[in-house]
């Protein structure tokens, strides 16, 4: 049978074509998705694992970013030890900022746990626990190596209808007993569990990342 | 960098047709738009095997699968379909100067929800081919490659979904002849 089953012109075809209603994207989604690709395109790396001392995977300008970072971080750690739940928060919030900006949100772009978890063996002293919550509407996009209070860390990424999070996690007690707080416009929750304490920064609303935090914790 | 620019060349003008047929598939809006961000991503992460200046057939087969496999996942029933409370049957308020009569705009709306309720009343494999055919403007083939199917299989199901469209427009019609 030809292409020209002539249902072109047929009444119920006009009527379909003319009436029915044709979606659009709405205005976000476009800058929403071109964000993602643009770390994509960044992250796209052969992922060998890293040689001893050295940061796996970093432009030179991350290089030259982290000297400074080390710089600074090093005169933190003097203070940092005792650090108030301020500036562990606006240390926090600066990462996930500069992440965006240089679009360097992950180290190892994956959406399998299984994949991010041993990523970080050998790249920090401790095994960070790795959940999946795409099937709740928080997909894991990845994982990246940080730095705060004068240690490495792991950053593991999610995504929320188009926000990120920066979910950072590392071994000890939580600091101070705040648990959400907000700065430069960005949520910050945080908790204690099994051990480890977290730290969660989106630009996403505090009930969805609420949502996200006690999902976590379940 | 390059792989960028082609990608933003080829694939995301559309963007608009990817949100339409995901739309067309799961109602949500905003499940949909995540749908198409995912597909989006999965376009991204396979562009190389794109073989053509044409974007739009290879586009809508990652996110037609995305989507499919998201009904499946949700264990979605065919019929009776729940419409998307946007899609609800109060009328939105007419704005001002339209060119036409408030009585006709009225009618154009009351069409419109009824071709959409129509639509939206058959199973999601026979939607898909009605929106691909008459929204999208593909070929039997490109659509067949879509749907991975056959282009006879494609013929019949946009036969057998145009005649369940046309009784419900009829009786539709028959039932407003007080207009």
């Amino acid at each position: 049978m030809a292409e020209s089953m002539d249902d072109r012109d047929d009444e119920l075809s006009r009527l379909v074509r003319d009436r029915a209603t044709r979606y659009r994207a709405g205005p976000a989604l476009e800058s929403s998705i071109r964000a993602e690709l643009a770390l994509q395109a960044a992250s796209v790396r052969p992922q060998r694992p890293a040689p001893a001392g050295r940061w796996p995977g970093w432009s030179l300008m991350g290089i030259g970013f982290a000297c400074g970072l080390a710089v600074s971080v090093a005169l933190h750690f003097w203070i940092g030890r005792g650090a108030t739940a301020d500036q562990l928060e606006a240390e926090l919030v600066d990462s996930h900022v500069r992440a965006l900006m240089v679009s360097h949100l992950t180290d190892v772009a994956s959406t399998d746990q299984h994949t991010v978890k041993p990523w970080f063996q050998g790249r920090v002293d401790y095994s960070p626990p790795v959940k999946d919550l795409a099937a709740e509407g928080y997909p894991l996009i990845g994982g990246r190596l940080d730095y705060i209070e004068g240690r490495a860390v792991a950053a593991l990424i999610y995504r929320r209808h188009g926000h990120f999070i920066n979910l950072f996690v590392w071994p000890g007690p939580p600091v101070g007993t705040r648990e959400t707080s907000s700065r430069q416009g960005y949520n910050v929750m945080r908790w204690a569990s099994g051990g480890m304490t977290y730290a969660a920064v989106s630009d996403l609303n505090d009930q969805e990342l609420g949502v996200f935090a006690t999902l976590l914790r379940q | 960098m390059a792989r960028m620019q082609d990608f933003d060349r080829l694939v995301l003008p559309h963007l608009h047709a990817a949100v339409n047929l995901a739309r067309w598939l799961v109602h949500d809006s905003q499940t949909a738009e995540d749908l198409v961000q995912d597909a989006f991503l999965r376009a991204f992460r396979y562009f190389d095997r794109l073989h053509s200046n044409d974007a739009k057939p290879w586009l809508l087969g990652i996110v037609r699968n995305t989507c499919f496999t998201w009904l499946e996942e949700r264990r979605a029933n065919p019929a009776p379909v729940e419409l998307d409370p946007e899609m609800a049957e109060s009328l939105p308020a007419p704005a001002d100067g339209l060119g036409i009569s408030p009585e006709a705009w009225v009618d154009k709306e009351r069409l419109r929800q009824r071709v959409d309720e129509a639509i939206t009343a058959l199973a999601p494999l026979f939607r898909e081919v009605v929106v691909l055919r008459e929204l999208e403007d593909l070929s039997y083939a490109e659509i067949a490659k879509i749907v991975d199917i056959p282009i006879g299989t494609v013929m019949s199901r946009l036969s057998r979904a145009r005649r369940e469209l046309r009784k419900t427009l009829t009786d539709f019609r028959s039932t407003d002849c007080d207009g």
